[in-house]
């Protein structure tokens, strides 16, 4: 008898409070089993956002750190410059990066700190019960948007991937979404490659998963995901968005 | 092949995610049983049919899926 697969050892057996099929618990374990694969998970230290994954330093496997809303990339930043040789990663979620968290994450990947960021783009604020994101597509309904937002009030939803791409310091930036298992395997591909890139002291490595939230979406947990690919991909393109070649990357 | 699929099934939310990755169309939600959450369970329905490809197990959220093969 031999296993296939088991709940990765880069998780704890603590039981997770996520809404029934949220992906969340998904984007979890692939950053989980990617430190097992490298064999980073000793050395690895995770910074919490404020969001629904506010709890995830207990469920991750390694140090933990957590941090206020938003303020992720600042701790972050801080660790990584004290303990240059540990994986260090945050992961945030929209509201948490792209909202109150802006500035951090921008000022960040421009100083190309040498840290991942898996950045879970749900489109809306999950834990505060389903609040108008930045990344909130044109026509999504939220509570702070009851009709659907429009580009009028709100603008267009932001693309962070694309954006911080704009930034030196940012070397590999790539989107991926985990809907199904070729997507799955995908992501995790990318989750590894940044932390590979993160090691060679590369620069700043950011990956954007496209996540559903069914609850605040008022979907079921499999409409969820048909709503992602039909109206998050077409807006969020999937794959890399930026890649440096590692000899033209920084080194130091 | 002779494989083993287990469900930690107490821990079950129901989402119904692992049923859509089966190429053998064997894991389901079985309407029959209530766990402790209060969620009906996803089970196997015809284990001689696995191919041990750990599908299911891989996109369960809550990594409650564990997959054997003899
Ligand atoms: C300083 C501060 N402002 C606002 C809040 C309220 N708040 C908690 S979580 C959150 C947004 C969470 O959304 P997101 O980052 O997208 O995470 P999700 O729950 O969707 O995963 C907000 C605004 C807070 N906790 N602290
Ligand atoms: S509210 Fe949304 S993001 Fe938060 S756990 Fe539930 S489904 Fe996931
Ligand atoms: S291991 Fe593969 S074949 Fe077996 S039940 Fe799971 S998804 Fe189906
Ligand atoms: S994916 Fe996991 S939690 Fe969801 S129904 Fe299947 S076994 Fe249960
Ligand atoms: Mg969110």
């Amino acid at each position: 008898m031999a296993i296939v697969y088991e709940k990765s050892k880069g998780l704890t057996d603590v039981e997770l409070h996520y809404c029934p099929g949220c992906n969340h618990g998904i984007i979890h374990k692939l950053v989980a089993e990617s430190l097992v694969e490298l064999g980073l998970l000793d050395d690895a230290i995770g910074v919490c956002p404020v969001g629904c994954s506010v709890f995830a330093y207990k469920y991750f496997n390694c140090d933990m750190q957590e941090a206020a809303h938003g303020r992720a990339p600042a701790v972050a930043t801080g660790i990584k410059r004290t303990h240059p040789h540990q994986a260090v990663f945050t992961y945030q979620g929209d509201g948490d990066l792209a909202s109150i968290g802006a500035a951090e994450i921008v000022h960040a990947a421009m100083r190309g700190e040498k840290f991942t960021t898996i950045f879970v783009n749900n489109a809306i604020y999950g834990m505060t019960g389903g609040q108008m994101a930045p990344t909130t597509l044109i026509g999504q309904k939220a509570t702070t948007c009851q009709t659907g937002r429009t580009k009028e009030q709100a603008g267009m939803p932001i693309r962070m991937a694309e954006m911080l791409s704009t930034l030196d310091g940012c070397v590999y930036a790539e989107r991926v979404c985990v809907t199904d298992i070729a997507n799955i395997n995908k992501a995790k591909k990318a989750i590894k490659k940044a932390f590979q890139k993160q090691m060679n002291g590369e620069g700043f490595t950011f990956i954007e998963v496209l996540s559903t939230c069914p609850t605040n979406w008022g979907m079921t947990p499999l409409k969820a995901v048909d709503w992602l690919k039909d109206n998050m991909i077409p807006y969020y393109p999937l794959g890399v968005i930026k890649e440096v070649a590692p000899e033209n990357a920084e080194v130091k | 092949m002779t494989a083993k699929v287990t469900f930690n099934s107490d821990r079950c939310k129901g989402c119904e995610l692992c049923t859509t990755v089966c190429p053998k169309h064997i894991v389901a939600i079985d309407q029959t049983v209530i766990n402790r959450k209060g969620y009906h369970p996803a089970h196997v329905t015809d284990i001689t049919q696995c191919i041990a490809c750990a599908s299911c197990a891989k996109i369960c959220p809550d990594s409650i899926i564990t997959v054997e093969k003899f």
